[in-house]
């Protein structure tokens, strides 16, 4: 096998967080912590981003949990190979629930890159996007340039969800872009932004 | 027992239902088994089978960031598995309300289950949740009803631990 083959990956995490957020509207967006939040965040910063610092394998349930209880909106979880992995059964429970407005794409640069760029089981040729439609995501798929990237646009942005994309990116060292880290202040401003000034306690 | 009241399931669900909880997420329980049922069956709430419990915290903050409520069932063994998430709820101060059925307690015949039992509100406790008894079925709707005050309106997590010799220990007798 060849290790080093996802440094050598055509499509580049930052312009793909580019084009999936280019006209965002009112897209409720959830990161994964790490590299993901701040490809979102370089994307620019924006209230209905949940970027997270923590919560490691958290991402796609706190997107499922957001898509039930705004079934009108759509929602983008945009997550790493390593934070899916450790909540690999939460692809089970979203099958299950069958949100059709909850989409996550998978940026797969085969490392833990906040950790060392060791390699992932994705490295070892785990394949994400099977087990998604293992466990019964309507559309899924593994974009690796970047007209297969633009073809499956649409069905990020509107296909009947779950959706579930995995992105080969390349293994790139990138300058960070850090989303605000206070957790409340990021909560706050989200549902500000999404349920009002006046949100509370609904 | 007031048999029109129905059991303290019942009850339960009736105040989570007041208390407004539209996403209840679950993992499969004895104690919990009727309370399950009650919540799938009602139209107003959605029911979340998880595969791991701290499933059901990322799932609750999401719901909160939505402006739905929600709540987690759970045992007192798969306490230990929310530790790192329930991070969410204190540094993003995020209400989260868990209904925990204890085992490793009271007249246990399975000793695996001794470690986290004995452990859980300590665990709990150690990670930032505000722990609440409920020992007799009596206080059941009043118990939630306080402890879902509590989170909802101090957006802060707290669990009320069911007790063992409330719901009975599990037999081995087959």
């Amino acid at each position: 096998m060849d290790r080093g083959a996802s440094e050598r990956f055509p499509l580049r995490r930052r312009e793909v967080a580019g084009r999936l957020l280019a006209d965002p509207g009112d897209l409720l967006v959830v990161a994964g912590l790490g590299s993901t939040a701040w490809d979102v965040t370089a994307a620019g910063d924006r209230p209905l981003n949940f970027p997270l610092w923590g919560a490691m394998g958290g991402a796609a349930m706190l997107g499922l949990g957001l898509a039930i209880a705004q079934p009108e909106r759509r929602v983008l979880v945009i997550t790493g190979d390593g934070e899916l992995l450790m909540g690999l059964g939460s692809l089970a429970t979203i099958a299950v629930q069958r949100p059709a407005n909850l989409a996550l794409v998978v940026f797969d640069n085969e490392r833990y890159g906040e950790t060392g760029m060791q390699a992932t089981h994705t490295a070892h040729g785990v394949d994400l996007a099977g087990v998604a439609a293992a466990c019964g995501f309507p559309i899924t798929g593994t974009l690796r340039e970047e007209d297969e990237l633009e073809a499956a646009l649409p069905a990020i942005r509107t296909g009947p969800g779950p959706v579930l994309y995995v992105a080969k990116v390349r293994a790139e060292p990138l300058p960070f872009a850090l989303p605000p880290k206070d957790g409340a202040y990021l909560k706050d401003r989200f549902r500000r932004a999404l349920l009002g000034e006046d949100a509370r306690a609904p | 027992m007031d048999a029109a009241a129905g059991g303290w399931p019942d009850r339960i669900h009736r105040v989570l239902g007041e208390l407004d909880v539209r996403q209840v997420a679950y993992v499969p329980d004895a104690g919990h088994t009727r309370l399950i049922e009650l919540c799938q069956a009602d139209p107003a709430m959605r029911a979340v089978p998880l595969t791991t419990e701290e499933e059901g915290v990322a799932l609750a903050a999401g719901a909160w960031l939505g402006g739905q409520r929600a709540v987690l069932l759970l045992q007192s063994s798969g306490v230990g598995n929310c530790i790192n998430m329930l991070a969410l709820n204190q540094v993003c101060r995020l209400p989260l309300l868990m209904l925990v059925t204890m085992r490793g307690e009271w007249g246990e015949l399975n000793p695996w289950q001794l470690p986290m039992g004995q452990s859980t509100a300590e665990a709990l406790e150690a990670a930032g949740v505000i722990v609440q008894r409920l020992e007799a079925p009596e206080g059941a709707g009043e118990t939630v009803r306080a402890a879902g005050n509590m989170a909802f309106e101090g957006q802060v997590p707290v669990a009320v631990l069911i007790a063992q010799r409330l719901i009975g220990a599990k037999s081995f007798d087959r």
